[in-house]
Order: structure tokens, then C-alpha cells, then sequence
């Protein structure tokens, strides 16, 4: 197990020096750059400033020197457009923000997810189900751009309980609606699945031995049903749990937050290319880890997964 | 006064289609210690009998009538009473052992959570009264297995821990539900006699559910037959075996191959021409690369899945080829056929070599060369009439057909092979599983081909339709002249149907010869062994009959030393890559190299 681990981090560095080639690669193609405005800057001038940033070096240079930086000094190189920030202040600012809320929604859709589809599954065919299964699809049809809306005009707006934007700090009036907003659908797919994946179990020839035991339905779900119901739920969980993080920037934008998909977007739109990169290895470095812990969840879940 | 008794059961199935009565209206009672045996084919209800009494049923059954169990009737209990019961005074075991346990808990712990929910043992008591257990049912090195997941074990050793689970509270019934139908034979053997043993030893009373009446003859006092949820028959099996009273007894026996009396069906086809063989298959060898979990990145090392097999097939001859499961026959068909390609050796059809033709070269010979799979309802594609997967072939081979003329022929086949010729328009999944292997043999044959490779072709069918579509071939096979290959793992089949049959042991052959020759004059020890393991369907020959075990359980084809299982003397002269000669020892009697019986048999296992 440890030797397998080991093997898909050694693998991790390739992966990520393919996604920065991209990225420079993608961004180089794109017409524009960080200094390009409406109104020209002198062609000096912005020959200065490009040598300044090194944006005049052969591409190959400037790809080997932004490496370097990272894997020498953890420099992610200062960003084109904020004078005075360098992108790991950015993502020191805004990543524990957009974890917060990000870990606290991965958590809470988990857990209601799972039980409501354990407990469909365990009602089958019964009013429980049918309510479960119909509110799951109708959450999982309502996506965050939605969601943020709807409980804005709800809560802020109707009932003025809670604040409509901002973050002061993590105070739970502030994180309560990013949460529900992001935390919503997700739940719904985790439900949906657990129940499928749990029918599936129940109706396995090893719970008809269990039952053949003379085992109470209670024994036969904790000890005999759960883990093998759980795997397509783990397999689902790593990726959400990166969407979840990536997919906050319509939180970060609804509710100004201040978290990292906000950075996100905006040096998107102002060519901020050192952040922009920065984010993506972010995203890319979390994808791997948490596919990872996933399949690493996996191996102890069935233990015919041996690496 | 019975252990059990059943009076009017019936079981129903709620479905779309409206209400399947699955159990009409049975009643049968079995006393303490006996062995009471239910037979019946695929669908007789013989299984849902005894759901019903373990409180198992799908949720859409419903039950009617009474099933008594020491004043308890089983049927209206609440679950927390039945739970009482199952388990612990009455336990089941099933048909396939593979899926019949948790595969995420380890032995111990799913063995002693029976101990707990029962006698409420745990801990050191429980884990020592599991290990002695084990040990009764004969399981290599007990104290590991213990540790081991399910999937660690083998198929045999998974069904003597379903059987010590089910043993731990001494029950006084155990259901057994097709215990050894998805086991090789010489472990079905084993098995078999394990439960005899422990019925004597304990006093449990054994319900014995299956649709062999080998087993049945070997194992059980008294007989229910059941067909299409009613008992037709019941009586002592003396009685059912030697003076049945109902025609479909009669017919089920008269069906049931049996290795000890060959041409029950009708007689085979004489091989006349011997002078140049069709098919010759020269040191096949088939080897699939394997990933052991060795340094950082892994090792690869070659399972030899086929090692070196030579045989030479003539027109309208059949060759049949035995062997357990893992013995490479299925692989060496597909290498056959090219559908695999070998990894050495040559195989000729009619004098010209076939291996490593490319795919489009290869085409002509398709025609020619035809297969039958296992899983006939898998085999066929479902979005496919049958008649348009019937008239495929024709589509490739003989594209100047008209479609009547296509329709013609197919229509004639499926005459041929005894398919109504109303079911043109059906699909796979609305045909019985006999039917649809009726179509891949028509499939199979629409271009008349000269050969044709059984894959375990009848082996997933009931034993009637069996008998229907072996005496099918043997028709076929005198119309166009065709030869076979015939691959199963039951041996009477084998024998009902071949002219010469190849043995196979993890990849190598261990004796050739005319069926008559392997049966009445075997030679290989394994050969022997393996014949002596299938059960006859007479009760008076089975409760004589000495059986020939060999010690061990069968090696993993990756240990290097497996194949000389039988040869142990070049094993303990150290050296492991001897390679047995393959010796003529009669006219078309060939023997793989081995030590003699005796000393096998005296020897531990390897």
C-alpha cells in the first residue's frame, strides 16, 4: 500500500509539469496580455515591463524559470497585475476561505446524503422513499447559481436573518448560506447513489447468508452492508470534493467571500497569468491528492483491492 | 415426530406479468437425522420451498399453508423470532460459494458473529470454537484461513467454511441448497462426503437440494421430486432409482448421463476415414503475462494458461476435453480458432497452418471453423432477432443471397435444430435458456461448417434439454459430416458424445484416448481420480463405491512445481522444470509421465 502510494505521487510530478506546459501553452496562443489596456502603453514602455516580468524570454525560459522558482524557492512568482502581492499571498488570503465553507459542505452533504440513502434503501418501495428519492431529484435539479438566489430573497431579503454577502471573518451567520447553496445538490447525488448502491447490496447473495444467520436487519446493514454500499459513494466523493472547491467561484462571486475563485476569475479576465497558473496547480495538485485518498479509501473498503 | 413439517405450502411472485405460483400446494415432512433429497429442474420451485421456510423470499412473495418446526410455524413468525431460529437451530447453505460470503470480514469474524448472536460467545472462546470447526471440516492450515478474506481461498475451501459457519451451533437441520453445483468434481466429492460425516457425527438432518440425481442417489434416504412447484414423486431412493412410478422420473433418469453406461442417447457416428487428420494442433502454448506485486513498480510473470498440448482432430470425428476448472480448455479452443493467439506452437487445418494469419486472411477459414458458448442467452445479441443472428453468417460468407433465399435457409436450420418457426421474430431474452443454444448452434452451423468447438455448451442446460441437444449434434454430425471439439467439465456428457478424449491438467495433457480406453482402462492418476469423483446416479452403486483421492488441493498454475503433482519424485530430486513425457502406451493411447498411484497417495500433500 505505502509502495502504491508512493508510485502515484512519483507519477503526480509529470502530471503537473503536463498541466503548467498547458496552461503557458494555452495562454501563450491567447491574444492580449496583462499589460494590454484600451489606451496602448508606449511600445518602451511595455518592453520594460515585459522584461521586467521576463514575459520577453523564449517561451521555453520562461517555463523552466517559473519551475524552478516553485520547486526551489515554493515561489509561485508575483502577480502581473497587484503591484505589490505575489500570488502565495493571494492564495494564502483567499484558499482558507473557500476551505472553510468548501470542507463544511463536503461534510454535511456527506453525512445527510448518505443516511437519507441508507434509509430509502432500508424503506424501499415505502412514503419514506418516495419523499427521499423525490426531494434528492428535485435538489439535484436546482444548481448553486440558483440556490444563491433563492435564499438570499428567503433569508435576507423576506425573513432578514442572515446577511446577503461577505465573509467577516468565518462568523457562522456568514457562512451559513455559501454552505447551503454549495452544499445542496451534492448531497442530493450522494443520497441518490448511496440508495441505488445499497439496493444493489441488500439484494446480494452475502446479505441472504447474513439473514440465513439469523442476524437483526440493524447488524446485517453496519457490519455486512455498509462497506460494500459505500464504495461508489467513495469513488463519487474525491472528485466532489474538488468541484466543490473549484466549483465555489459562483459562491465566491454571489456572495463575496473573498475566496479563491474569485482570485480565480479575476486574473482570469485581467490576464493574470502568474496567478491563474498558481490556482490551476492548486486545483490540479488537489484533484491528485484527493483521488488518491479516494482510491486509497477503496482498499480498505474491499480488501480484494490490493496495490 | 418430524423435525420439520411442511403442510400445503405455497409461495406466490407478485410480477408485472401478474401472479407466478412458484410452490403449489406442497407438503413433505423430514425427520431428525435423515437426509432428505429435493430434485427437480431449473424453475420446479425446489428452491423456493425452503426460502420460504428460512423467512428468505424476495419482497414480492407471499406464502400460504404451515411450516412446523418444534410447534413454531416458520411462515408467521416476527423476524426477531425467526432470527432466534435460523442460524442457530436451522442453517443453509448455497449454491454458490463465491458470492455466499461477505467479502469484506474475515473469516473469523464473520463465523463468530454467530457465536455471539446465538450462544452470546466471544472473544478467545468463540475464536477457538471457530478454529475447531474449520479443522472438522478438513481446511488446510485452519489457524491462517481464520485471518484470510473470503476471496483468499479457494472455491472448495469457501464452501467448507459455509458449511462450519453453518455448523457452529449444531443445528438440527441444515438446508443445503445446490452445495456443490458450482464445484469441480473431485472437490463436489469431497464436499459431499464431508456432509455425510458430519450428518452421522451430529445427528443434523440434511435437506438436500439440487438437480443431480448423482448426488441425490449418493447422498440421500429419501427422495422428493418436484416439478413445476408440485412434488410428482417421493419415496425412498432405492424405490425412486429402481422402480419409478412417475413418467417424468422415468425421464429425468433416462436423461441423466452416466458415466458407468454410455450410448443412453443415440449411437455414435463411426469415424471412418483416419488416413489425414482435418485439424492438427502441434505444442500449443498459451501464455498470459501476470502482474505480481514485486518491487516498485510490479513484476510481470507468464501464467501458462496452455503449455504444450498436441492433438489431431479427423472428419466427423468428435474429441472430447475434460479437465477441472483453470485447466486451460476454454483458452485452448480459443487458440484453436485464433480467437486467442497461441504464444508458440502451430495449429493446420487441412494441411495449412493457421497461426499468426492476419485477421482479414483469417476470415475464409471462419467459415469453416464455428464455436457454441457457454452462456447461450450471453452469447447472442439481445437487440438481434433470432433469426437475423442466424442469418449473420450467411450475410459475410455468402453475400449473393437474396433475403428469401437468406429466409429459406434459415428457416431450414432452425428447423433442423428443432426451433419453431413461429419464433423468427422473438429476442433472446424471451426464449428458454435450451432454446437460445439452439440458436447459436443453428448460427453456428447455417454455413456448414466442418468443424465446430463446444465450449461447455450444454453444461448451463437441464438435464432433458441436455440429452435433446447432445442427440441434436450427433444428428448434425452424421448429416454434414462434422467434427467436433467437445469442452465440459462433466465427464458423463463427455463420454456420451466423443470418440476420444483429452485430459487436461493446468495446461498440459495427462492422458489421450478412445473413450472406452479412458474410462474402463485410465491410466494417469488423475484421469483416475477425476472418474471415480463424478457421482452415479444409482444409489445402490454409489453407497459401494471406493473413490480415488488424491492429497492436496489443486496448486496454483503460477507455482512452478504444480505441474508435477504427479510426478513428485522429480519434485524431491529438485528438479522443479522437468517437463513429463507425453508416452504412447496402446494404439491411440497416450500418458503423461507420473509416479504410481500408490505413492500419490501415500504421500502428503505438496
Amino acid at each position: 500500500m505505502l509502495r502504491y502510494i508512493l508510485r502515484r505521487l512519483l507519477i503526480a510530478i509529470p502530471t503537473l509539469l503536463i498541466l503548467i506546459i498547458i496552461c503557458f501553452l494555452l495562454m501563450y496562443a491567447a491574444p492580449g496580455g496583462p499589460f494590454t489596456s484600451e489606451r496602448p502603453l508606449p511600445p518602451q514602455v511595455l518592453a520594460n515591463i515585459e522584461a521586467k516580468y521576463g514575459l520577453n524570454d523564449p517561451l521555453p525560459v520562461q517555463m523552466w524559470n517559473y519551475v524552478v522558482g516553485i520547486v526551489t524557492r515554493f515561489d509561485f512568482g508575483p502577480s502581473f497585475i497587484y503591484k505589490d502581492r505575489d500570488v502565495n499571498d493571494i492564495i494564502a488570503q483567499g484558499f482558507p476561505v473557500t476551505l472553510t465553507y468548501g470542507t463544511i459542505s463536503f461534510v454535511i452533504a456527506t453525512l445527510v446524503g448518505v443516511s437519507l440513502g441508507v434509509l430509502a434503501a432500508i424503506r424501499h418501495n415505502t412514503l419514506l422513499d418516495y419523499i427521499a428519492v423525490g426531494a434528492t431529484f428535485s435538489a439535484q435539479a436546482l444548481p448553486n447559481f440558483v440556490m444563491a438566489p433563492i435564499l438570499v430573497i428567503i433569508f435576507t431579503w423576506q425573513l432578514g436573518w442572515l446577511p446577503g454577502g461577505g465573509w467577516n471573518g468565518g462568523q457562522w451567520q456568514y457562512v451559513v448560506m455559501p454552505v447551503i447553496a454549495l452544499s445542496t445538490s451534492y448531497m442530493a447525488s450522494i443520497a441518490r447513489i448511496t440508495r441505488s448502491s445499497m439496493l444493489e447490496t441488500l439484494h446480494s447473495n452475502f446479505i441472504r447468508t447474513a439473514k440465513a444467520k439469523g442476524l437483526s436487519t440493524r447488524t446485517i446493514i453496519r457490519r455486512h452492508a455498509m462497506k460494500p454500499a459505500m464504495m461508489p459513494v467513495v469513488s463519487y466523493l474525491g472528485p466532489a470534493f474538488v468541484a466543490m472547491i473549484t466549483g465555489s467561484v459562483v459562491i465566491d462571486l454571489y456572495f463575496s467571500t473573498g475566496g479563491i475563485g474569485q482570485s480565480f476569475v479575476n486574473s482570469a479576465l485581467n490576464r493574470d497569468y502568474a496567478v491563474m497558473l498558481g490556482v490551476t496547480i492548486l486545483y490540479g495538485t488537489l484533484t491528485i491528492i484527493f483521488n488518491l485518498l479516494a482510491d486509497v479509501a477503496y482498499a480498505w473498503l474491499d480488501p480484494k483491492i490490493r496495490y | 415426530m418430524a423435525l420439520l413439517d411442511v403442510k400445503n405450502l405455497s409461495v406466490t411472485f407478485d410480477t408485472p406479468d401478474g401472479q407466478i405460483e412458484a410452490v403449489k400446494n406442497v407438503s413433505f415432512h423430514i425427520e431428525p437425522g435423515e437426509c432428505l433429497g429435493i430434485v427437480g429442474e431449473s424453475g420446479s420451485g425446489k428452491s423456493q420451498t425452503f426460502m420460504a421456510a428460512m423467512g428468505l423470499l424476495a419482497e414480492n412473495g407471499t406464502t400460504g399453508g404451515t411450516v412446523d418446526y418444534d410447534g413454531h410455524d416458520l411462515l408467521h413468525l416476527t423476524p426477531e423470532e425467526h432470527n432466534r431460529i435460523r442460524g442457530d437451530q436451522i442453517s443453509m447453505i448455497f449454491q454458490d460459494p463465491l458470492t455466499a460470503l461477505t467479502p469484506h470480514m474475515r473469516i473469523v469474524d464473520q463465523m463468530a458473529e454467530v457465536l455471539h448472536e446465538h450462544k452470546g460467545l466471544t472473544g478467545a472462546r468463540a475464536r477457538a470454537l471457530c478454529l475447531e470447526w474449520l479443522t472438522r471440516v478438513r481446511i488446510p492450515e485452519a489457524e491462517r484461513r481464520l485471518r484470510q478474506f473470503p476471496h483468499e481461498l479457494s472455491g472448495g475451501m469457501r464452501q467448507r467454511v459455509m458449511i462450519a459457519m453453518a455448523m457452529l451451533c449444531n443445528p438440527r437441520l441444515l438446508i443445503a441448497d445446490e452445495p456443490t453445483t458450482a464445484l469441480d468434481v473431485t472437490v463436489q466429492a469431497e464436499i459431499l462426503d464431508l456432509m455425510v460425516e458430519l450428518q452421522k457425527q451430529e445427528g443434523t438432518a440434511i435437506a438436500l437440494i439440487t438437480h443431480d440425481m448423482g448426488v441425490v442417489a449418493r447422498m440421500c434416504d429419501r427422495i422428493q421430486v418436484m416439478r413445476l412447484g408440485e412434488f410428482v414423486e417421493q419415496g425412498p431412493a432405492d424405490e425412486i432409482f429402481h422402480a419409478p412410478k412417475h413418467d417424468y422420473t422415468r425421464m429425468l433418469l433416462r436423461a441423466m448421463p452416466r458415466i458407468d453406461e454410455p450410448n443412453k442417447g443415440k449411437p455414435l457416428v463411426p469415424v471412418t476415414d483416419r488416413s489425414e487428420p482435418i485439424l492438427k494442433v502441434e505444442d500449443v502454448k498459451v501464455h498470459f503475462p501476470v502482474r505480481l506485486d514485486q518491487g516498485l513498480f510490479g513484476k510481470t510473470v507468464p501464467l501458462k494458461a496452455v503449455d504444450g498440448v498436441s492433438f489431431d482432430l479427423y472428419a466427423s470425428e468428435t474429441i472430447g476435453i475434460v479437465g477441472e476448472s483453470g485447466c486451460g480448455k476454454s483458452t485452448l479452443a480459443r487458440a484453436v480458432l485464433q480467437l486467442i493467439p497461441p504464444t508458440l506452437g502451430s495449429v493446420s487445418w487441412l494441411g495449412k497452418p493457421i497461426v499468426g494469419l492476419p485477421r482479414k486472411q483469417m476470415i475464409p477459414y471462419r467459415k469453416d471453423l464455428q464455436i457454441v458458448f457457454q452462456d447461450p442467452l450471453a452469447s447472442l445479441n439481445p437487440r438481434m432477432t433470432i433469426a437475423a443472428s442466424i442469418a449473420e453468417p450467411l450475410r459475410t460468407f455468402q453475400p449473393g443471397l437474396t433475403s428469401r433465399q437468406r429466409k429459406l435457409e434459415v428457416a431450414a436450420m432452425m428447423e433442423k435444430v428443432g426451433l419453431d418457426q413461429r419464433m423468427i421474430n422473438r429476442y433472446p431474452h424471451e426464449l428458454s435458456g435450451g432454446q437460445n443454444q439452439r440458436v447459436g448452434i443453428a448460427r453456428a452451423m447455417i454455413n456448414r461448417p466442418r468443424l465446430i468447438i463446444c465450449d461447455e455448451a450444454v453444461s448451463a442446460l437441464d438435464v432433458s434439454i441436455q440429452a435433446q441437444v447432445i442427440d441434436l449434434l450427433k444428428d448434425l454430425q452424421r448429416e454434414f459430416g462434422l467434427s467436433m471439439i467437445f469442452i465440459s467439465h462433466d465427464l458423463s456428457v463427455v463420454r456420451e458424445i466423443s470418440h476420444r478424449i483429452l485430459v487436461l491438467y493446468l495446461g498440459r495433457a495427462v492422458e489421450l484416448a478412445d473413450r472406452d480406453a479412458i474410462y474402463g482402462d485410465a491410466r494417469h492418476p488423475y484421469t483416475r481420480a477425476l472418474i471415480s469423483a463424478v457421482p452415479v446416479p444409482d444409489p445402490r452403486i454409489e453407497k459401494t463405491r471406493q473413490r480415488i483421492k488424491i492429497p492436496g488441493e489443486l496448486p496454483s498454475p503460477l507455482d512452478p512445481g504444480a505441474s508435477l503433482r504427479f510426478l513428485t519424485s522429480k519434485l524431491a530430486a529438485g528438479d522443479r522444470n522437468y517437463v513429463p513425457e507425453f508416452r504412447k502406451v496402446d494404439v491411440q493411447h497416450w500418458v503423461a509421465e507420473h509416479d504410481p498411484l500408490e505413492d500419490l497417495l501415500e504421500q502428503k500433500a505438496v
